[in-house]
């Protein structure tokens, strides 16, 4: 390493590529590293080596343990020098190699030294590195100087004292940091812009569990005197979740602090005005008045020259035009000629904004706009403009043919599986959602499978033409497209195009002989899964290629929905063993399982391959029905059908916690509690719990099923069951007692003592109400589920559910009230909606299946009314429904 | 949200999108390679847009990047997607122009290499551990300078001094081109 680090001097004619640490190599830079350990330090070599050494670190090379622990040491013989540029290199070369807890002893006391240095410069980096390296037990040693170093009158050391403050209180040692709150406080009011601004982040998080010191801290801040930009933005964040928090107690008059934040819209500095504007769009419950001051800041951003403030108000602006597209319309006019923004994520933004804003008349001008703009943007964008369309076209239907012809042009350029799954997603829903535009549609997706490449596309829109286009009014032009693929596509497709060519003979008879054709060729497909499903075919169609009306049966086979929800099969599927008796897909139960939130987070983590465990928990119904199985008295119960989740029968953290789970059965209900018990000093035995089911007339007990014995913290249960009227929704309360012979434990050896004592635990009461007889099952298109749904059977009514906190809290309670499976997303209600529509699917005792619309609408401030259609297969049912909710 | 505003990174890379020197202050990419393969999309994305007189932004992965390129260096400041994008460009500014400053106006990669440390202690001054210590590049190019400082002297007063003279030197050869 001949090469002298810094030459500023020399002929600068050296060619482009020429670089300082051409050719530098670890081992011999580790070796340079030992002019650290000279008697005579030279200040400039030793930090040219360090340098070095930093820069094999930021080039990602890494330092065994040996190799770290002996720079480490060098490093720490150069605090002999006086040299301030040495030092501050060895500042944050210790910092780079985070040093361990015994060796930071090493340069424990060097730092001490410098902390209480008399130069400033010194002062503030040794805290830094102090606190950054250090660990709890040296810190009570340093928290007298930290404590005058946050009061310090230079800022720098100022700052320095109170950023570590803040990564110690986030880290190792929140309890020390927490009793410098008042010199925190005092640095707060300095004069130092950054002092300001790191005192308040560190007071803040000290007192953030505390709602009243925020709320306190936050309205004695906001009556002025935060100087520091950085300091009020961050104010403007504590103040609006303070506004969030408080916003349920305060429901009438002005929002608090509404008028700090619209003040801040007038601060000189840019970042607190965007703040501030941003803050106010996402209020909760924004009104238009509210909203009209940060709309006008942002407004004046989209114009500006620099490109990050136009980015930030498109952004803003785009978010606040999902609620509120009637506030952002006067901004179109700006919004526009972003679209020939330089910058593609502002060009993107505007024009999703404009299609979410835009009326009808400006549809047209608009596509012609976009349609220039897609060739030169990246897929990803493409998406998100793409999704906007198809928002655009659901809500104006008549301007459905120009954005369809839009969507089918895009379909034909280039683009990745992504972006042409969005394509088709939107083309598919269109067709769905508008009847008028479902023949241009279903072309626009037949020729686009004519030149494909993606295996899974092409077998989507397959199957959806063999649902879709035998109801068209001329499904033999369609039939071409389809026997194309059985000749160019690969097996996959094949065996696709061979089922929605079966579907199209099953629905259209007099298409029938000519689709036996075809399918009769397949015969002779070199792929097994083809050929099998032509053979299928052919023999379920039946009449020999006639002109002749196909089975009910047979339709059912072919365009039958699966009710089954596909998760229970495959579990069901793999707990059977193969045997006399055949698989009954009757037997897989029908309720919808919300996923375990564990595995929502970690997607993909799924085991595969043969020797991978069962995926998941086994499910809770087969569990039950199982474990109920298994005990003799409730064997003839029959079929279970559904099992509540757990409802607590006690307090947190009391004695013994019970908890229950509703078994209901056809003619009986069983109870089945889950008793735990916290004490270790007790033993419980022949646990059981005494029902009264005096407020539950319709409800006899049958049997009761003791525990025998409940030691502590190991959970067991206990049964009660009772006989209702067959198939009836029968409701009612019952008090509980939880009995049973206590005995004490000692704990040293854990041995339970002879005698035990009896006595009594109170639960709480427990009810089966409406919502216990009803499964939740979903249906993948309920506007096909409720057409196909007899409408004598419908049964409308409306109710006033009277002041509610907000609709979706409306809405909620109405389905927990029913105990339905929310369809399509509907449970979901946008932020401000005044209005709302909700679809819910279940089955209800007695396999009846039923489906509801509930229309939710806002009247007057807080009172919500709602309308209650039901359609089932049996008007009673329909009438019980609105019982319920009648009574609810 | 995060409520105090945090940088995920700051990343000054050559033409070729190679490093010259970069700084995580997140998890968010845990392996060397993680990271480099972030500089590579970053630097991929960024590439053909003109971001010379002014700050540009960009938003991918859901990071906010807001970028600024001189001659071969572009300079990239990398945020949550919550962040105030305007914060962050505070951040880029005072670290590019600071930069400029240490460099005393011949902003390329060669000095920048040249002057490594200089660049390195830059980053130390404007972000601890995510939170930004200092945005104004006077200051920050004040307190890296200082080795022509008198140890002695409290650093303040140096800090301003410092200060004025780089700025003095700076103005003078922009005058000169």
């Amino acid at each position: 390493m001949a090469q002298p680090l810094v030459k500023k001097d020399d002929d600068r004619d050296d060619e482009a590529d020429y670089s300082p640490f051409l050719g530098i190599e670890k081992g011999a830079v580790l070796q340079e590293a030992r002019v650290f350990n000279d008697p005579q330090l030279d200040p400039r070599r030793c930090s040219q080596v360090i340098t070095k050494l930093l820069y094999l670190l930021n080039q990602g090379e890494t330092f065994t343990k040996v190799e770290a622990t002996e720079v480490f040491f060098a490093v720490t013989k150069l605090f002999q020098s006086k040299d301030i540029g040495l030092r501050r290199m060895v500042y944050v070369m210790i910092k780079e190699l985070s040093p361990s807890a015994d060796e930071v002893i090493i340069v424990t006391s060097s730092l001490m030294k410098d902390m209480t240095s008399k130069t400033d410069m010194y002062r503030a980096n040794a805290i830094r590195v102090l606190c950054r390296i250090t660990d709890g037990t040296l810190l009570t040693q340093i928290e007298r100087y930290l404590k005058q170093a946050i009061v310090d009158k230079n800022p720098v050391v100022a700052s320095a004292a109170l950023v570590s403050g803040i990564h110690l209180l986030q880290q190792t040692n929140p309890e020390i940091v927490k009793r410098w709150s008042n010199e925190v406080q005092e640095a707060v009011q300095s004069r130092a812009a950054l002092v300001q601004f790191h005192a308040l982040a560190l007071l803040h998080q000290i007192r953030q569990n505390d709602r009243l010191a925020v709320n306190k801290l936050v309205s004695s801040l906001t009556k002025g005197s935060v100087r520091s930009p950085l300091a009020q933005c961050l104010l403007i964040r504590y103040t609006s979740q303070v506004i969030r928090e408080s916003a349920n107690n305060n429901q009438a008059g002005d929002r608090p602090f509404y008028d700090f934040l619209e003040g801040c819209l007038r601060h000189k500095a840019e970042m607190v005005i965007f703040e501030a504007a941003r803050a106010i769009t996402e209020l909760n419950g924004v009104t238009s008045r509210e909203l009209t001051p940060a709309i006008t800041v942002l407004q004046l951003f989209l114009s500006s020259s620099k490109p990050v403030l136009r980015f930030a108000a498109v952004r803003t602006l785009n978010k606040v035009a999902m609620t509120h597209p009637m506030a952002v319309t006067n901004c179109n006019i700006d919004m526009e000629s972003l679209i020939s923004d330089q910058n593609r994520s502002i060009a993107t933004l505007a024009i999703t904004t404009l299609l979410k804003t835009g009326n009808e008349s400006s549809v047209d001008r608009l596509m012609k706009q976009i349609t220039n703009f897609m060739s030169d943007i990246a897929d990803e964008f493409k998406i998100v403009v793409v999704e906007a369309i198809r928002s655009l076209c659901l809500k104006f239907p008549l301007k459905h043919r120009s954005l369809m012809n839009f969507l089918s042009n895009i379909l034909r350029e280039e683009g990745g599986f992504e972006y042409k799954k969005a394509i088709v997603d939107s083309i598919v829903i269109l067709i769905r959602d508008i009847p008028e535009a479902k023949e241009s549609g279903l072309l626009h997706l037949c020729e686009f499978i004519e030149d494909c490449e993606f295996t899974y596309l092409s077998t989507q829109i397959l199957h959806f033409l063999g649902i879709e286009g035998p109801k068209t009014s001329d499904p033999s032009k369609y039939i071409r497209y389809i026997y194309n693929r059985v000749h160019l596509e690969n097996a996959t497709v094949r065996a696709g195009a061979v089922s929605t060519l079966a579907k199209f003979g099953a629905m259209v008879d007099t298409l029938k002989p000519r689709v036996f054709v075809l399918l009769r060729r397949c015969l002779f497909d070199n792929d097994d899964e083809v050929r099998d499903r032509a053979t299928l075919y052919i023999n379920t169609l039946g009449g020999d290629g006639a002109v002749v009306e196909t089975g009910e049966d047979v339709k059912e086979f072919l365009f039958g929905s699966l009710d089954i929800p596909l998760v229970n099969l495959e579990n069901s599927l793999k707990n059977y063993e193969p045997s006399e008796e055949s698989f009954d897909i009757n037997s897989v139960p029908k309720e919808v399982k919300t996923q375990p939130l564990a595995e929502k987070k970690a997607p993909g983590k799924k085991p595969t391959g043969l020797g991978a465990s069962p995926a998941g928990p086994p499910s809770t119904v087969d569990a039950y029905e199982k474990l109920l199985s298994s005990i003799p008295e409730f064997a003839n119960f029959g079929k279970l059908f559904k099992s509540s989740a757990p409802v607590e029968l006690t307090e947190a953290e009391t004695e013994y916690a019970v908890n229950v789970v509703k078994h209901i059965f056809d003619g009986h209900v069983v109870f089945q509690y889950n008793c735990t018990n916290t004490i270790p000093e007790q033993l419980l035995e022949n646990v059981t719990v005494i029902v009264d089911a005096s407020e539950a007339e319709e409800f006899a007990e049958v049997a009761s099923k003791p525990l025998r014995s409940l030691p502590y913290d190991s959970p067991g249960q206990t049964f009660v069951a009772f006989e209702k009227p067959e198939g009836v929704p029968a409701v009612g309360k019952f008090s509980n007692m939880l009995r049973f012979i206590v005995k004490e434990v000692d704990p040293s050896t854990g041995e339970a003592e002879d005698d035990g004592v009896e006595d009594e635990y109170q639960l709480e009461e427990l009810e089966v109400v409406a919502a216990d007889y009803m499964l939740k099952v979903g249906v993948s298109n309920f506007r096909n589920a409720w057409e196909t749904m007899d409408a004598d059977c419908e049964r409308v009514d409306e109710y006033g559910l009277g002041p509610r906190e907000s609709l979706a809290e409306a809405v909620n309670a109405v389905i927990n009230l029913l105990g339905m499976q929310p369809c399509e997303g509907t449970e979901v209600v946008p932020n401000n909606s005044r209005s709302h529509t909700c679809l819910l699917s279940g089955v209800y005792i007695g396999n009846v299946k039923v489906l509801v619309r509930l229309q939710f609408g806002l009247d007057g401030p807080k009172d919500v009314a709602m309308k209650l259609a039901v359609r089932s297969e049996d008007e009673a049912v329909s009438d019980a429904i609105h019982e319920i909710v009648a009574s609810g | 949200m995060e409520l105090c505003p945090t940088i995920k990174n700051i990343l000054l890379l050559d033409s070729e999108g190679k490093r010259i020197a970069v700084k995580y202050y997140s998890d968010d990419w845990p392996t060397n390679a993680a990271k480099e393969a972030f500089e590579k999309a970053v630097f991929a994305k960024t590439q053909k847009t003109n971001a010379r007189t002014e700050a540009e932004i960009t938003m991918f992965d859901n990071y906010i990047v807001v970028y600024k390129f001189v001659q071969d260096l572009h300079f990239f400041v990398t945020g949550g997607e919550n962040e105030n994008e305007i914060i962050l460009a505070t951040v880029l500014q005072g670290f590019f122009d600071a930069v400029g400053l240490l460099l005393r106006g011949t902003e390329d990669k060669k000095e920048a290499l040249e002057n490594l440390d200089l660049i390195l202690l830059c980053l130390d001054e404007i972000v601890d551990g995510g939170i930004i210590l200092e945005t104004d590049a006077n200051v920050i190019a004040g307190k890296v300078d200082s080795h022509s400082m008198d140890a002695g002297a409290p650093l303040s007063e140096q800090t301003i001094t410092q200060a004025l003279a780089t700025a003095r030197e700076h103005l003078t050869r922009s005058l000169l081109k």
